[in-house]
């Protein structure tokens, strides 16, 4: 640009002016690059798919108090009946659901031995009907029959000896090929023999910080315990009308147990991602009030330094310098500070990333968003001098012979 | 004269108007959003119990697998086994010690038209009450004795006792809970300690309990556990062999008056754990702790990783707008040279003139402080509504932050201010005066 030269001679003359405005450029895009960083890193975690037909999901839990109250026999007369109300797909007794944030974990081993590699999973308890409740896809191998789901006592420290895992458990237990994992036995609590009988495409752990979310494993277990909860799936679009209805209906068919806490994975999923969604929303606020204030700033730095050069913009003017070109000026000028505002701002970027990775063991951020936030802030730069820059080119010439 | 100088820093502020709201707002979306995050991670990390949180210590051992050690060796595990918990409560080694953990019930009210309730309890020993300064309505905590002989004891917080015993005094009554006839003891006042100290490992935020028992109960199947377990070796079949294996789900704090009384009970448990080495357990070289009130949470890492990295953002934010406010304020004193090199012509001195502008800067810094907190306010509402549960309470404006709030905005404008003024101060009135 034939200005520049110009432009920088001209800036050097109030520099703290233009280096203030440089330094809020760079922190502003310092924040905001890490920002949108955090907030990407959630949106991604909140969008993994938990592998359950989340939307026609709910569940309750059936607390017994009762002494004489006979946990088996209730427990199937409670799931025939939920089975048999019109509208529901399928139920089954779970110990956890997923997305809860409780749950339990296991591990399982190649050999036996209490110094052996284990692998943990998320651990859930279900009958022959889990699969088809929870609605994960089988892809290989079989279902549980109604012969293989064995009663848990409570405190029992046995297992079944099969097993249905996820694809991404088959993964970590055979990294090259995890369809080799079907029909393998495995060893859980240490020594005790399961075979894989089947695999599920997916389905998450109940705690969705947890690295190894996408490990799961389905055991033919039904608890005889006095809490239980019951997984229940409804025809698409059903499910809210028939909550009340279920609740009602356990509840009246025996005393001496309460039904409490009848919730949609729906919400179970917002009460899980909460923080997530609420740091999110912080983010956003925090990165657009802090362009914004950025913006007005250099609107009204601007226009200071209009007001104080309308005589030269005058004289400028009148020697000959078109609307254009005054505005041009001052755009010109935005822009070198920009540049160095955003060459600060990059390192200022990558030295918070730094901090957060080795603090709050973040990954580093990534190219592609740094281009953007530079974008961005010469956008920014550019929209909030157009309007002092279009004020200062309609400055009349005349103003050149007038004194003020 | 100071009121002459507020005058013209009036007339001043409203002469330029749209740059003085700009530069108001610009402190006051500051001040704002850092007096937010700060509140939050002060609240967080607020002690809860501050006149004893240093004779209060938790214990930890690690009776945790040699092969894979908990935390990576880090940190000895999080909770007790029974075993090791009750030995430790048994041995009366520190000056008040009490075991505890997480029990739910359900409880059925005498009164048959009320409908079953299902309680969050805390299974602990006698001295929890005191050690804890938990306060009490009506009656009092158990005594030892009745967790030696397992006695159906129970102590109700005034929500409970106001849903069953329609907020009477109820000490002496019985309570059925899971089936068993309990003697309610006492009646404890709203107790929420933030954190939840006593129990971090199921929220640091949530809830106080709704019913507290003797902790025996739950060897005798009285009261069902909740709360966290985690094992590293398989136990047996039934609650004897869980009770008797190496789960860890119960959590001892021990009351020890001097450093003198910590060391001897640190001594103490070396040699206990040198002891049960015998038995082939404890094969991890020795790393018992104790850590007292705010160690522990800062162990435990209470404060969350999301608030730190909020508040760090949020100062970053408040230095932008303060830069924001350092540009402008050059800008409008700069604006107005002739007028200073007018004014010292006439024999005003620099310091007349920096105080003129400091307070100028002052007022804005004032007003920005005010909207900052209004904008706090809101934000901390704001933040309360997103989280729900976690945060509620955590979200208070106390006067020590509303003071910290307006300090702040005043400190930050009269530190954005001394630059520009100072080079308004130094402004040659024979070139301003020239020039008119």
């Amino acid at each position: 640009m034939l200005e520049s030269g110009i432009i920088i001679r001209a800036l050097m003359r109030n520099k703290i002016g233009a280096l203030l405005i440089a330094l809020q450029i760079a922190l502003t895009m310092t924040i905001m690059v890490n920002a949108i960083f955090m907030i990407q890193d959630r949106q991604q975690q909140m969008q993994r798919d938990s592998g359950i037909d989340e939307k026609n999901t709910f569940y309750l839990t059936n607390t017994v108090f009762a002494q004489d109250y006979n946990i088996q026999v209730e427990m199937q007369a409670d799931l025939n009946l939920i089975r048999e109300i019109p509208g529901v797909v399928d139920a089954t007794q779970i110990n956890a659901i997923p997305l809860s944030g409780g749950g339990w974990s296991m591990a399982l081993q190649h050999e036996p031995g209490d110094d052996k590699d284990t692998v943990s999973s998320a651990l859930y308890m279900v009958d022959d009907h889990g699969i088809n409740t929870l609605g994960v896809e089988l892809i290989a191998g079989v279902n549980f029959t109604p012969n293989d789901i064995q009663w848990r006592a409570s405190g029992q420290s046995t297992w079944p000896d099969k097993t249905i895992i996820t694809k991404e458990f088959a993964k970590s237990l055979y990294p090259d090929d995890w369809q080799s994992a079907l029909g393998k036995t495995f060893y859980i609590s240490q020594s005790q023999p399961m075979q894989i009988v089947g695999v599920i495409k997916n389905l998450q752990a109940p705690w969705n910080g947890w690295t190894g979310v996408e490990r799961s494993m389905l055991v033919p277990f039904q608890m005889e315990s006095q809490g239980s909860n019951y997984i229940i799936r409804t025809e698409a679009g059903r499910r809210d009308e028939l909550m009340p209805i279920i609740e009602k209906v356990l509840a009246e068919r025996i005393k001496g147990r309460i039904i409490r806490r009848v919730t949609t994975i729906e919400d179970t999923r917002k009460k899980s991602y909460r923080q997530h969604n609420a740091t999110n929303k912080i983010l956003t606020t925090v990165v657009s009030t802090l362009t914004l204030i950025t913006g007005f700033g250099i609107v009204g730095l601007a226009l200071f330094s209009i007001n104080r050069r309308t005589k030269q913009i005058g004289t400028r003017r009148a020697l000959g310098a078109t609307q254009w070109q005054v505005m041009r000026y001052f755009m010109v000028e935005n822009f070198i500070i920009s540049t160095i505002g955003v060459i600060i701002g990059c390192i200022g970027a990558i030295a918070l990333n730094m901090w957060m990775v080795t603090t709050f063991n973040l990954t580093p951020i990534n190219i592609e968003l740094m281009i953007f936030g530079v974008v961005a802030l010469f956008i920014v730069g550019q929209l909030a001098v157009l309007y002092p820059a279009r004020k200062a080119s309609l400055i009349s010439p005349a103003t050149a012979t007038r004194t003020i | 004269m100071f009121s002459y100088y507020l005058k013209i820093a009036w007339i001043s502020i409203l002469r330029h108007w749209g740059l003085s709201l700009l530069m108001v707002c610009a402190i006051g979306l500051g001040i704002g959003a850092a007096m937010t995050t700060v509140t939050v991670n002060y609240l967080m990390s607020a002690n809860p119990i501050p006149h004893k949180s240093e004779q209060l210590f938790y214990v930890q051992l690690d009776s945790w697998d040699v092969n894979d050690p908990f935390d990576e060796g880090k940190n000895p595990p999080d909770q007790m086994t029974y075993t090791d918990s009750t030995n430790l409560w048994k041995a009366n080694k520190a000056f008040r010690q009490s075991v505890n953990a997480q029990t739910y019930a359900v409880i059925e009210p005498n009164d048959p038209d009320l409908l079953p309730i299902i309680a969050d309890g805390r299974a602990n020993t006698s001295d929890f009450f005191a050690m804890f300064d938990v306060p009490f309505i009506y009656g009092s905590g158990w005594t030892e004795q009745a967790d030696t002989n397992k006695e159906l004891v129970v102590v109700i917080n005034k929500e409970t006792n106001d849903k069953v015993f329609g907020g009477k005094n109820s000490v002496g009554e019985t309570l059925k809970i899971d089936g068993d006839m309990f003697k309610v003891v006492g009646v404890i006042n709203t107790w929420e300690p933030k954190p939840r100290f006593y129990d971090v490992t199921t929220g640091a935020f949530n809830k106080s309990a709704d019913i507290f028992v003797p902790f025996s109960l739950i060897a005798e199947e009285k009261v069902r556990r909740s709360g966290n377990t985690n094992c590293w070796k398989p136990s047996g079949d039934g609650l004897a062999a869980f009770l008797a294996g190496e789960c860890v789900w119960t959590q001892l704090w021990v009351e020890l008056k001097t450093d003198q009384d910590k060391q001897q009970y640190l001594t103490f448990l070396d040699a206990y754990v040198e002891e049960q080495k015998q038995y082939g357990r404890f094969l991890r070289p020795l790393d018992n702790r104790l850590s007292n009130v705010m160690q522990w949470l800062e162990n435990r890492e209470v404060v969350a990783d999301d608030a730190k990295m909020m508040m760090a953002m949020s100062f970053m934010f408040l230095v932008v707008c303060l830069l924001n406010t350092v540009g402008l304020l050059l800008a409008k004193f700069l604006g107005k040279a002739p007028e200073i090199g007018l004014r010292q012509a006439l024999g005003a001195s620099k310091a007349t003139l920096f105080s003129q502008y400091m307070i100028e800067s002052a007022c804005i810094g004032l007003a920005g402080g005010i909207l900052g907190l209004i904008l706090a306010y809101l934000g901390l509402k704001g933040v309360e509504s997103l989280y729900g549960d976690t945060m509620q309470g955590l979200a208070t404006l106390d006067v020590s932050m509303t003071a910290l709030a307006i300090i702040l905005s005043l400190v930050s404008t009269i530190l954005a201010g001394l630059y520009p003024t100072w080079r308004a101060c130094n402004i040659q009135p024979a070139q301003q005066l020239k020039s008119q």
